[in-house]
């Protein structure tokens, strides 16, 4: 119990060290400074705390966690959904796997007038821009996932008398999960970006109106404020979908290296 | 029970038997025209060199693969496909790697549709029996191969099956471990009243834990002989591997084999 307690300790040690390191290099970075436009680490955190003490942070996360919450949400159901769907159907294979193979390589920015176009400058067309950033890398490592489930596994669910439903709850979607899960990692990242570039691209609200705004005041230490804490932010959303999926599948994961 | 262990010319009714079996897979063919008996409370082994079929004819009669002709009959039955009379172990044991070993002794009984407390319980039970216990919630990662292919073995006895079906099931384990193996399945066909289908190229395992022994040659698959040991029951298992009749019949099988290794 010593023992787990002092590894415990050092992991946190480790871990409050290297944003130690990282957190001196940015103040001396800023201190130098590098550029005009860099603040020191502890102005931007001085900003930061201005923004949470008079609520403007607060206010800009709810218009920017509405389209990405959402945009996440309809992008993981579908997104699963239709990646199993790939995976065991050939047919469906053939006819819809290539629509997201082009998805995930276009360049998105180039597809948001067009989008603006069709759904105007509201909630709907940053919806979209997170799913469309989302949805792809979800797709198509859940098809994937699928796909390459273990032969001898569904030969044995097979032997054990599981029908097609048993085969696919039990057998096949549980041993994608480490792909799946990969999947929503890398979905929920790129949903994150999609949020902003939505902000910065389509109408200035949320954190991307902070962005926008505090650089066009020369505020440098609010905009990087607002920069970090959507990094924050993301960073604790990928932890908690790495809990659930430890919490859901305990005998897939052999440690990976956690946060 | 002891019934089945009639001297030799009384062999037991056949719980499996296989029918003019072929199977094709494009243009190469795996199995011609295999007819084979199984008899019921015996383990029959399938011992051939790798590329004979012995593992595409297990999984026919597991329903696993369906012959291109012929057929096969499990207690007079014919086989559609996968059946409550049948269980399987895996050469590669097949584990689920996200569940615990209870729960995979367990999987067979849950795909059946038998309630948690009453599958756990006959779960729990098995994974005595096969020298497991204390091992319950640790997931397969955490055991040795030994161990795994215990875990397996526990959840085909678990569905309670007439017929045993093991595919090479000790080649993944080491020496020592495998020997174990056999003593244990020597003690399980005497007490459990199976039908065991055992494929294996060991030609030592073969002899040493079988009944009736087919042998089966590729280029076209055929049974080219069934040998039957007769005395090898009644001895010790300590006993068995310096046994003349056991010596001989090893160095029978190779004397027949030995052409067809490349």
């Amino acid at each position: 119990m010593n023992r787990s307690l002092l590894l415990m300790n050092r992991s946190l040690l480790l871990k409050l060290l290297s944003a130690a390191v990282v957190f001196g290099a940015w103040e001396i970075a800023g201190r130098i400074p590098v550029s005009f436009g860099f603040p020191t680490f502890f102005e931007s955190m001085l900003a930061l705390a201005n923004m949470v003490g008079d609520g403007s942070l607060f206010e800009a996360y709810s218009d920017t966690l509405r389209p990405l919450v959402i945009g996440l949400i309809i992008s993981a159901f579908l997104g699963i959904g239709i990646g199993l769907w790939i995976g065991l159907s050939s047919w469906f294979d053939w006819l819809v796997l290539p629509i997201f193979i082009v998805m995930q390589a276009a360049p998105l920015a180039a597809l948001i007038p067009l989008l603006v176009m069709v759904y105007g400058i509201g909630l709907t067309s940053k919806i979209f821009v997170v799913c469309i950033m989302a949805m792809p890398v979800i797709v198509l490592n859940t098809a994937g996932g699928v796909r390459n489930a273990p032969t001898n596994l569904k030969e044995m669910g097979r032997s054990f008398l599981g029908n097609e439903r048993d085969i696919v709850l039990k057998v096949i979607i549980p041993s994608a999960s480490p792909i799946i899960f990969s999947g929503l990692r890398l979905g929920t990242s790129a949903g994150f970006i999609g949020a902003i570039l939505s902000e910065l691209k389509i109408t200035p609200t949320g954190v991307g109106d902070i962005i926008t705004y505090s650089r066009s005041i020369a505020d440098y230490p609010s905009m990087y404020a607002a920069i970090f804490s959507i990094i924050v932010l993301a960073v604790l959303f990928l932890n908690l979908l790495e809990r659930i999926e430890r919490w859901l599948f305990e005998g897939n994961v052999r440690g990976y290296a956690s946060d | 029970m002891d019934m089945h262990r009639t001297e030799a010319g009384g062999v037991p009714e056949p719980a499996v038997s296989a029918r003019r079996i072929s199977k094709t897979y494009g243009h190469v063919e795996a199995l011609r025209n295999l007819t084979l008996e199984f008899p019921r409370g015996q383990l029959t082994s399938l011992l051939g060199p790798s590329g004979c079929g012995k593992t595409t004819l297990l999984k026919i009669i597991a329903g696993l693969l369906e012959p291109t002709s012929g057929e096969v009959q499990v207690n007079g039955a014919p086989v559609t496909g996968p059946g409550p009379d049948r269980a399987f172990v895996f050469q590669d044991f097949a584990l689920l790697p996200w569940a615990s070993v209870l729960r995979n002794v367990a999987f067979g009984l849950e795909l059946r549709g038998v309630g948690r407390t009453e599958r756990e319980g006959i779960a729990e039970k098995y994974i005595r029996n096969v020298g497991l216990a204390g091992f319950e919630n640790n997931f397969p990662h955490e055991l040795s191969g030994g161990m795994r292919q215990r875990v397996g073995l526990a959840r085909a006895l678990a569905v309670d099956s007439q017929v045993l079906l093991m595919d090479e099931p000790f080649s993944a384990v080491d020496e020592q471990t495998r020997r174990k193996f056999q003593e244990d399945l020597l003690g399980l066909v005497a007490e459990e009243n199976k039908t065991f289908l055992f494929v294996t190229h060991s030609i030592e395992e073969a002899v040493y834990v079988s009944d009736q022994i087919a042998i089966l040659l590729p280029r076209p698959s055929r049974v080219s002989d069934v040998i039957r040991p007769s005395g090898l029951r009644a001895k010790d298992v300590a006993d068995i591997r310096r046994d003349p009749e056991y010596l001989d019949i090893v160095d029978q099988i190779w004397a027949s084999l030995r052409n067809y290794v490349e």
